[in-house]
């Protein structure tokens, strides 16, 4: 959890309403058969749960779609209609139909939605058939989110994923001939996987005929099963310059195939959600662990279900909250639409201070590029060493 | 606890007889300071409730690392067969660096007691001072600390002093400060064998300054031992060296806080304020007279501090630089023997090059400047000074390595030291290897008692300011200590080695090492270097060089990914946090050209420690 301060007892925070935002929901499904060794996402398996029942954890959730019509009126927030929806997890797909369904008619019950809507939800190809899908359908899903990180078995093993390769292909098809959106996640940088691998993969992944992937480098966390690996020497390092390559042949074979890249881990066309959050817009994380922005406030959940749930019951499951002052609001709009293909704001820079030699030698070494309507945003390599920039901005801007 | 003396005796009106003054000699972590905190209690000048740990020492860093830097001397008082005496306890500095400072503490004693750890013997630097102690002619009590230890081997020690000062293991006092055993005993046999001071009453007032510190409120706060004559509040008083005069505002004992008198006579020991700012206007050794009745002959002993090692301070933050001088110019006020005077780099910027006693002294300097004055600094590479004769015969005294002349070079004179080092008998081969990749030459080895023994080697004192107490440390797993005294100049075969990042030379990573060491040097560095400068944006060469002729080089590749894959609503703030701690670190980055460097590199790039290799770059 990130330092904040305390929520206040009387769930009272003091909020200048953005009134251009538009309103997004995520919803976090805390729960998976088994947890992956490269994973540290707020996530249990039935073993870790402390009583908690995954049967009838909507009902706290749609407890705190309740709770957040209610504060949102107390902190004068206008009431405006979903504009997309998110489950993640965990694993959402481990959830019924049924439940999900009872989400997200609270949630239309209490906000409404826009027109075109979109309700994407995260699943993983083994708990996909044709019935769920039918009935998650119906319930008002429109996009899934697969997880299936990669087609070549070997690495599927060392990061622990369970599914086959014909399940995805199907569970694919499927979701396709259903009239759903698709993306499928990969995942690139497995210890041992090589280039020729991960373009297996892509190839693989192009051929499924989605609208969308993401694709990720494996962040080796502290504490998972896979960094002790590596610190026993069971398994070999990331090497973040094969990495380096591995994303430039994504980028080409993507482009190819065309899904034109347009945030850095993002190809094709694009997810409303995803953009809500780096454009900063207000969103209510629902769930354990769940975080939410609304009005230049972040505030986040207790994370253990357990916690979450006995929280709740005494009034709000939030654990903590900051208020982004205007300098952080601009520092994050920099770290955040930088990796984005639309860019920043050429004004932006000088808000922020950053000198200007700082932003000319970038461009003239190729890492920045001037693009249309007065932005600038990344070039390909740039997209690669965005952090570095946007430190070396920060730290030498003249705040 | 109370006091054994009922009323202590006044200031300027005690008889030489009944005035005792006496140090404490002894290693770092034998307990000097905890033995001290007993004897104020004992004597009741420190009552148990105000009591703390190492009373006397008053600087933080002197707490947290154990040692006593600047000396002071406390007035206790004490009952021996129904007199009353005043003691006055003189602490000394315990470490090598200082010990000119050491000299002056202990001439102004007539004993010192000898304070050995009862687990760990005697160390080379305790052995050090007793001899300045005995060529003070004082006398000498041997006391074994830490009794109460269960690693205690008082026999053994006992046995080990009385061969080094004569006399009886018997007489060896056993105490412990910790739990006050043995103190008042000890008390009892100060008064007993240290001689009452001497001098005469009715010449002109000479009193020989052992230490002065500087007090923001107070000035310069100078410490005295009245050899003759008196000295009064509202005197004239005239310093023998400088002869500058200063109006006397106030004298006085510390007991152990200051208490002003109505002067101080024959023997005694105090303080003294002028209201002077700066402690250059009262150096150590220096003696105090009248303006009025002056003496003619100033007390022996005086000479002024050298420097022994040169490094060059700088701001990370160029825009520090006014900061960083009114830092050292305030540092200045209370410690005589830091010199410096401007310097630039062409890596580095405007910074300082500082001379000190030695490498403790730096160390303490450098951490003073960073914690009082909130600077971050880069200190390069410690050196030396070079006596360079080029070709058409002129000399040059290089205390940088920037500074070593282009061109034909005649001959290189450099310091020279004597070093001893004690140790016990199984770790001598592993010293003497050492002592020889350090350039050394033995002058002698000696047993002391059946397993320790004394090694005295003549050694290039470029050698040793650097790790060679490090090692030292570690090849025998912390038994050996060291000791060493400046032996003049010797010629040495060297050449100035220099380092280039991106074709451009980094002068604060030049050095000056000898022929045979060049290339090893060279190429240890640049390893280093590359291990230690994190990847850029862009390819960094780096080249060790002597003259025109590159003798290695090491490249740190471009990073081509620095981008976190996920970013997304939980992950924006803990995005941002490491944002925050990245902004922090880079604030310990100097730019040398285009290339990043951590502070860090300044100092371990040239430290002999192996570079790692299993980290991929």
């Amino acid at each position: 959890m990130p330092l904040g301060l305390s929520w206040p007892g009387d769930n009272q925070l003091k909020l200048t309403p953005n009134l251009s935002a538009t309103f997004h929901a995520y919803v976090h499904i805390p729960f998976c058969a088994v947890r992956c060794g490269y994973c540290d996402f707020n996530t249990y398996t039935s073993k870790e749960l402390r009583g908690v029942s995954q049967a009838e954890f909507h009902i706290p959730l749609i407890q705190e779609v309740n709770l957040s019509k209610k504060l949102l009126a107390q902190w004068e927030i206008p009431a405006r209609k979903l504009t997309t929806i998110f489950f993640g997890g965990g694993t959402p797909s481990m959830f019924e139909a049924s439940q999900i369904s009872q989400i997200l008619d609270s949630l239309s019950e209490y906000f409404g939605f826009t027109d075109g809507i979109e309700i994407t939800l995260e699943a993983n190809p083994e708990g996909l058939d044709h019935l769920k899908l039918e009935e998650l359908k119906a319930a008002g899903v429109n996009r899934i989110s697969l997880g299936v990180q990669s087609f070549d078995q070997k690495v599927l093993d060392v990061l622990d994923r369970i599914h086959s390769k014909d399940k995805v292909i199907a569970a694919v098809k499927q979701a396709r001939e259903l009239g759903l959106r698709v993306s499928v996640d990969l995942i690139y940088g497995a210890p041992g996987e090589t280039l020729e691998s991960w373009k297996r993969t892509l190839e693989q992944a192009i051929e499924l005929g989605v609208e969308h992937v993401s694709a990720y480098s494996l962040i080796i966390e502290e504490g998972t099963a896979i960094a002790r690996k590596i610190a026993r020497g069971e398994l070999a390092e990331v090497d973040e310059d094969l990495n380096a390559d591995k994303y430039l042949l994504t980028e080409e074979l993507l482009g190819k195939a065309g899904l034109k890249n347009y945030e850095v881990s993002n190809w094709g066309n694009p997810s409303l959600h995803n953009q809500a959050y780096w454009q900063s817009q207000d969103w209510w994380g629902y769930g354990p662990g769940a975080h939410g922005h609304i009005s230049g406030a972040r505030f986040w959940n207790q994370k253990h279900p357990a916690t979450y749930t006995a929280a709740l019951e005494k009034g709000s499951p939030a654990a903590g909250f900051e208020y982004l002052d205007e300098r952080t609001q601009l520092e994050e709009r920099l770290l955040l639409m930088l990796r984005t293909s639309q860019g920043v704001p050429r004004s932006l820079f000088r808000e922020l201070g950053v000198p200007t030699e700082l932003v000319a030698n970038a461009i003239a070494s190729g890492l920045l590029e001037l693009a249309a309507n007065d932005q600038i945003k990344a070039t390909l390599s740039g997209r690669l060493l965005v952090d570095g920039l946007v430190l070396d901005f920060l730290s030498k801007s003249q705040a | 606890m109370s006091p054994r003396a009922l009323k202590a005796l006044v200031p300027s009106q005690t008889a030489p007889s009944q005035i005792r003054n006496f140090c404490i000699i002894a290693h770092i972590d034998h307990g000097k300071s905890t033995l001290a905190d007993r004897m104020l209690q004992l004597t009741g000048i420190v009552s148990d409730r105000d009591m703390r740990a190492q009373y006397l020492d008053r600087m933080d860093i002197e707490r947290e690392r154990g040692i006593t830097i600047k000396s002071q001397a406390v007035r206790l008082p004490w009952e021996f067969e129904g007199v009353t005496y005043a003691m006055n306890m003189i602490d000394t500095p315990g470490h090598v660096d200082f010990n000119y400072e050491v000299s002056r503490s202990l001439a102004a004693c007539e004993g010192a007691v000898l304070l050995v750890d009862a687990a760990q013997g005697i160390e080379a630097q305790t052995l050090a001072n007793l001899y300045l102690a005995m060529e003070n002619d004082l006398q000498i009590i041997p006391v074994l600390n830490k009794i109460d230890l269960p690693a205690a081997q008082p026999e053994k020690y006992a046995e080990e002093l009385a061969s080094l000062i004569g006399g009886n293991p018997e007489d060896c006092l056993r105490v412990s400060g910790k739990t006050g055993v043995g103190v008042a005993e000890l008390l009892d046999k100060i008064v007993g064998t240290v001689p009452a001071p001497v001098g005469d009453a009715n010449a002109p007032a000479r009193a020989m300054i052992f230490d002065s510190v500087y007090d923001s409120y107070r000035g310069v706060v100078t410490y005295v031992r009245m050899i003759d004559g008196t000295l009064h509040p509202r005197e004239q008083i005239q310093m023998m060296s400088t002869k500058a005069v200063h109006e006397l505002l106030e004298i006085g004992v510390i007991a152990p806080e200051p208490e002003s008198t109505q002067g101080l006579s024959v023997g005694e020991v105090g303080y003294l304020i002028t209201g002077v700012k700066d402690v250059r206007q009262s150096k150590v050794g220096d003696t105090v007279t009248t303006k009025l009745k002056p003496a003619t002959e100033a007390l022996k002993g005086y000479s002024e501090p050298k420097p022994m090692v040169f490094s060059g301070i700088y701001p990370i933050d160029g825009s520090d630089y006014p900061n960083l001088r009114e830092a050292l110019d305030k540092l200045r006020l209370s410690d005589a023997s830091l010199v410096y005077e401007p310097e630039t780099s062409a890596a580095l910027g405007f910074g300082f090059r500082c001379g000190f006693l030695g490498l403790l002294h730096l160390e303490i300097i450098t951490e003073r400047l960073e914690r009082e004055f909130n600077l971050s600094l880069i200190a390069t590479s410690p050196s030396v000074v070079y006596k360079v004769t080029v070709d058409d015969g002129s000399q040059h005294i290089v205390t940088n390595p920037s500074e070593y002349p282009e061109g034909k070079i005649r001959e290189v004179q450099e310091p020279m030291v004597k070093a001893t080092i004690l140790s016990p008998k199984d770790y001598v081969g592993t010293i003497m290897e050492l002592c020889q990749t350090k350039r050394g030459n033995m002058i002698d080895m000696q047993y002391l008692g059946e397993d320790r023994v004394q090694l005295r080697y003549k050694l290039p004192l470029a050698e040793i300011v650097f790790d060679f107490f490090d090692q030292l440390k570690s090849k025998t797993q912390g038994y050996a200590s060291l000791d060493y005294e400046e032996d003049g100049y010797a010629e040495g075969d060297l050449v100035k080695v220099d380092l280039l990042l991106q074709g451009e030379k980094v002068d604060a990573f030049s050095s000056i090492v000898h022929k045979d060491k060049a290339y090893a040097h060279g190429t240890r560095i640049a390893a280093k270097l590359r291990e230690l400068i994190p990847r850029q944006q862009f390819e960094v060469p780096i080249q060790a060089a002597v003259g025109a002729r590159i003798i290695a080089r090491e490249t740190i590749r471009a990073i081509r990914k620095d981008v976190l894959a996920k970013c997304y609503g939980g992950d924006i703030s803990r995005k941002r946090k490491l944002l925050e701690k990245q902004k922090e670190g880079k604030k310990r980055m100097k730019m040398v050209g285009r290339v990043e460097v951590p502070q860090e590199a300044f100092i371990s790039a040239l430290s002999t420690e192996e570079p790692k290799t299993d980290k991929k770059k």
